[in-house]
């Protein structure tokens, strides 16, 4: 098992959850420790219930887990609500001025703060809070100056006055827990590596401006609006113009147009807003404009849970726009990988001129992760394909001469013809929404020529060979030969690494399969490691094709998804015996699945945001071996 | 078949000439706004090539085909927020945008608001004939109350709106009429319309003969009225113009409504765009900067 530690805050939106997290969060990841942050909060700006949870250790910390081992409760809600999560070795610190405990499980220390002899409450609002982070660093064995540097950086813009009364009130709440509570058990640890914490969204914001987008713009929308906070606050820093446009339809309008004067333009939005943009696609496609398009996926359908995370949009994202046209879908694995796909994803756009999706979601864009600052690139590879720009613009190459023959949508044989930008001479066009010519007539202004079409069409249609070539197929982690497979997309990455890790663990061996290119898919590869895996029975290898993402029909979209189910069924039907074995191991699988909160089972989420299984998880014979 | 030319000096109406030929209806009012269109071109000697023409979909959305410059046929109603995409990325370029009365003020009415109070640098041409044409001729935004059409075969009874206060009230900071009937005032309206600097909306009545029998050049030769031949008006009168905007019947105002130039273009109000167009500046975030931005998270 894996030595972490977590910490979750909680209590109504305003009552100030983030400020400790922050704080938490600097020191844990300045201790050289790696973290996951996870914000569950209701779409309410006061009030509402909010539970940070962040989860920390010496070694790769992939997702929020499932236990916590200190509670901060800042309200009664949050007591009432959490309490019965928390089991043996578990703290729970709060304010015995206005919160009472409930019944606690065997061996969990309830840690009263007597708040107002502590500190002067009718000055300093947030006194529980401060009080309770300095008694918490003291349980985990780190020493005060850690905090005293954090709440220096925090409140330093208020004067030193308000550093002074904070340092004081944390100090008060690290003496009080010296003298009065037990600390942990296992005092946190120290390592020498360097973390950048960060969130999905600046990750996917500081990629584009790695990979030089010029443009951005965007709507407000849950839970994408972070990139564009990152954006706006940094544009002028990096030479971004950002643009807050009336609607997402003017949005990915106005990238596209601003694409189209050659720099790289890039927006990001959720589920609602993208059906908006469908349209635009299709024009990105058809006029071989590229743009890079963001779909931080909430719970939908319509505005459904703007809180929280759902992988819902695949059919969406596979659907989008009419008729059927180049383009390239991607699912960022984790936050890491937010910003490295970005980069990724432009020059794979702008070498087959055509829409790029990046489909992440709520649990990446919101989440913080502890990243290594080396996997934070800003000298990317760049590659802005064929295009023309007349002087050195933008990474492209030079103005080339013509004759006056120039054809925008030239036949190739890669389907890739030179883009040429307004302003350059020689090189004079219109694109068009309608079906064209190479030289950019519309077909139908001189007559609907049906060998015409099938010619432009079957031109743009070649470029999909060459964006499968561009994309690498996924890879199996983990050993070749395992009993278990677990197949996931994108931000599922990080529990099933867990989930894989725990099962091999407890003598079940897994392997994992993470997709992250979604279009082009390498149906065919995906094929052939399933047909390697060792599957003992359909009925599983079934649960290994379709459950493991959040939504359980989400992964099979499309024609080669489903193909691939049917193919992998049939595969495994032939497999033989052993089904004795197989039912226990299956059933500790299951088990372990919903555990985990691999399961599809909404039904199983109560009222403490995505925490669904978190009250039987911290039952300590939970791993004990089943059957 | 012309291809672009080099120095402006040589620019010649023909060399404006598009691809094809317009394919609009004999009489249609798109074919002296095409014109007039060129002539402004010529007479401000504006290198083709540094010119895009911009539209969405409809009879008149077909121009950017009919002249040789940069051009883009986009979407029903969104050629502003490509526009506006567009100028922002490289503002050296001059960029017209050209529609009908349904694509910009019908499916495109929220687009030509915003654009309008963003004060974007570029020439809005609306080829207002009160009728959509290329769908054979249903109401539009701008159709009469009462107006016979297939979409309404018992008379509209929803009111028009009215395009002149619209782009008043949204900030526009220049505001025109024109009349398809009558080029050279037509010509010089464009001209100032692609001199001003900030956005310019233009709404020429250009008679739809094919469908629209109600505003057809007949009716509107005895009613426009130019202020430019009334001495005491104003231009730069806000009220005025929102009081003349609101003349239609007997007498209907056309040319410069309202113009102010105290206001910067959106591309000249964004420092970001200080060091010239986006397209010519440099690709990569400066070493030290992206240093800074890893910095802000540890």
């Amino acid at each position: 098992m894996k030595q972490t530690f977590a910490v979750a805050i909680g209590g109504a939106a305003g009552q100030g959850v983030a400020t400790p997290g922050d704080i938490f969060a600097k020191i844990f990841s300045r201790r050289g420790l790696s973290l996951n942050a996870y914000n569950a909060y209701q779409s309410i700006i006061r009030g509402g219930h909010t539970l940070l949870t962040i989860r920390t250790g010496p070694e790769p910390v992939t997702n929020m887990g499932d236990r916590i081992d200190l509670l901060i409760p800042l309200n009664q809600d949050t007591m009432d609500r959490h309490l019965k999560l928390l089991g043996n070795g578990a703290s729970c610190i709060y304010n015995a001025d206005t919160i009472k405990p409930g019944v606690a499980a065997d061996g969990v220390q309830l840690c009263p703060l007597p708040v107002s002899e502590l500190a002067d409450i009718t000055r300093n609002k947030v006194a529980q809070n401060t009080l309770a982070m300095g008694a918490g660093l003291h349980m985990m064995g780190i020493g005060f100056p850690a905090l005293e540097e954090a709440l220096r950086e925090q409140f330093k813009k208020k004067g030193e006055a308000v550093v002074a009364e904070n340092v004081g009130v944390a100090r008060a709440g690290y003496d009080y827990a010296a003298r009065h509570f037990a600390a942990f058990l296992n005092p946190l640890p120290k390592t020498d590596k360097r973390y950048a914490v960060l969130s999905g969204n600046i990750a996917m914001a500081m990629g584009g401006a790695a990979a030089g987008v010029k443009f951005y713009c965007a709507y407000p929308m849950s839970p994408s609006t972070g990139v564009l906070h990152w954006m706006a606050a940094h544009a002028r820093k990096a030479g971004i113009m950002v643009r807050q446009v009336e609607d997402e339809i003017g949005v990915i309008n106005m990238a596209i147009g601003a694409a189209h004067g050659g720099v790289r333009a890039m927006c990001a939005t959720s589920g609602g807003g993208f059906a908006l943009m469908s349209e635009g696609l299709g024009m990105s496609a058809m006029i071989e404009t590229p743009v890079v398009v963001i779909d931080c996926q909430r719970a939908g359908p319509s505005t459904g849970v703007p809180t929280k995370t759902e992988q819902g949009d695949l059919w969406q994202m596979l659907g989008a726009a009419f008729g059927d046209y180049p383009r390239a879908i991607a699912a960022p694995l984790d936050i890491a990988d937010c910003f490295k796909l970005i980069p990724e994803m432009f020059n794979l756009v702008d070498r087959f001129q055509c829409p790029g999706l990046v489909l992440c979601d709520l649990l990446l864009s919101e989440g913080r992760l502890g990243v290594d600052p080396k996997d934070l690139d800003f000298h990317p590879v760049i590659d802005r394909g064929e295009l023309i720009t007349g002087t050195n613009g933008n990474g492209a190459g030079a103005g080339m001469a013509t004759n006056g023959d120039y054809k925008r949508y030239r036949i190739t044989e890669s389907g890739i013809s030179p883009r040429a930008v307004p302003g350059v001479p020689g090189h004079i066009h219109t694109v068009a929404t309608d079906e064209h010519m190479e030289d950019g007539v519309l077909i139908s202004d001189e007559f609907t020529n049906p060998i015409k079409r099938r010619a432009m069409m079957e031109k743009r249609m070649r470029k999909v060979a060459g964006i499968e070539a561009a994309v690498r197929p996924p890879e199996l982690r983990g050993p070749r030969d395992a009993e278990v497979t677990l197949i996931g997309w994108g931000s599922t990455k990080g529990v099933i690494e867990e989930a894989c890790e725990i099962l091999n663990e407890e003598g079940i061996s897994a392997n994992q399969l993470q997709i992250r290119w979604l279009v082009p898919l390498h149906g065919e590869a995906i094929l052939e490691l399933l047909r390697k895996a060792h599957h003992h029975r359909r009925e599983q290898l079934q649960r290994a094709v379709c459950a493991l993402p959040a939504q359980r029909n989400q992964l099979c979209a499309g024609r080669q998804h489903s193909q691939i189910r049917r193919r992998a069924f049939h595969a495994s039907s032939h497999r033989g015996s052993r089904q004795g074995t197989a039912r226990r191991k299956n059933e500790t699988f299951r088990s372990r699945a919903r555990d985990y909160g691999l399961s599809a089972g909404w039904e199983e989420g109560d009222a403490h945001g995505n925490r669904r299984t978190a009250s039987k998880s911290t039952d300590g014979g939970r791993f004990e071996r089943q059957g | 078949m012309a291809t672009g030319v080099q120095r402006a000096s040589q620019l010649t109406v023909a060399d404006l000439k598009g691809r094809v030929d317009p394919d609009w209806c004999p009489g249609c009012g798109d074919f002296g706004v095409l014109a007039a269109i060129q002539k402004a071109l010529v007479d401000l000697q504006i290198p083709n090539h540094n010119v895009v023409a911009i539209s969405g979909i409809g009879c008149s959305s077909n121009l950017p085909g009919f002249i040789n410059t940069y051009g883009m046929h986009t979407l029903h109603g969104r050629a502003l927020a490509v526009a506006t995409g567009l100028k922002l990325a490289n503002h050296d370029l001059t960029v017209l945008v050209t529609g009908g009365d349904g694509d910009g003020f019908g499916i495109g009415g929220n687009h030509f608001i915003h654009t309008m109070r963003r004060n974007v640098d570029l020439l809005y041409i609306v080829m207002d004939n009160q009728i959509y044409g290329l769908t054979t001729g249903q109401t539009s935004p701008t159709s009469r109350i009462g107006m016979k059409t297939k979409s309404m075969p018992f008379g509209n009874i929803e009111a028009p709106v009215n395009p002149i206060s619209m782009a008043l009230a949204a900030g526009a900071t220049f505001v025109a009429r024109g009349f398809s009937g009558d080029q050279k005032h037509l010509t010089d309206l464009i001209k100032q319309g692609i001199e001003h600097k900030g956005f310019s909306f233009l709404d020429v009545f250009s008679p739809c003969v094919t469908y629209n029998f109600d505003n057809t050049y007949q009716w509107y030769r005895p009613r426009v009225k130019k202020l430019e031949d009334d001495s005491g008006y104003d231009a730069t009168d806000w009220t005025a113009a929102m009081e003349k905007s609101l003349l239609w019947g007997e007498e209907i105002p056309i040319g410069k409504f309202f113009e102010r130039t105290d206001l910067p273009a959106l591309h000249a109000a964004e420092p970001v765009l200080n060091e010239g167009p986006l397209l010519h500046g440099e690709l990569r975030v400066p070493a030290d900067v992206a240093r800074s931005f890893i910095e802000e998270l540890m």
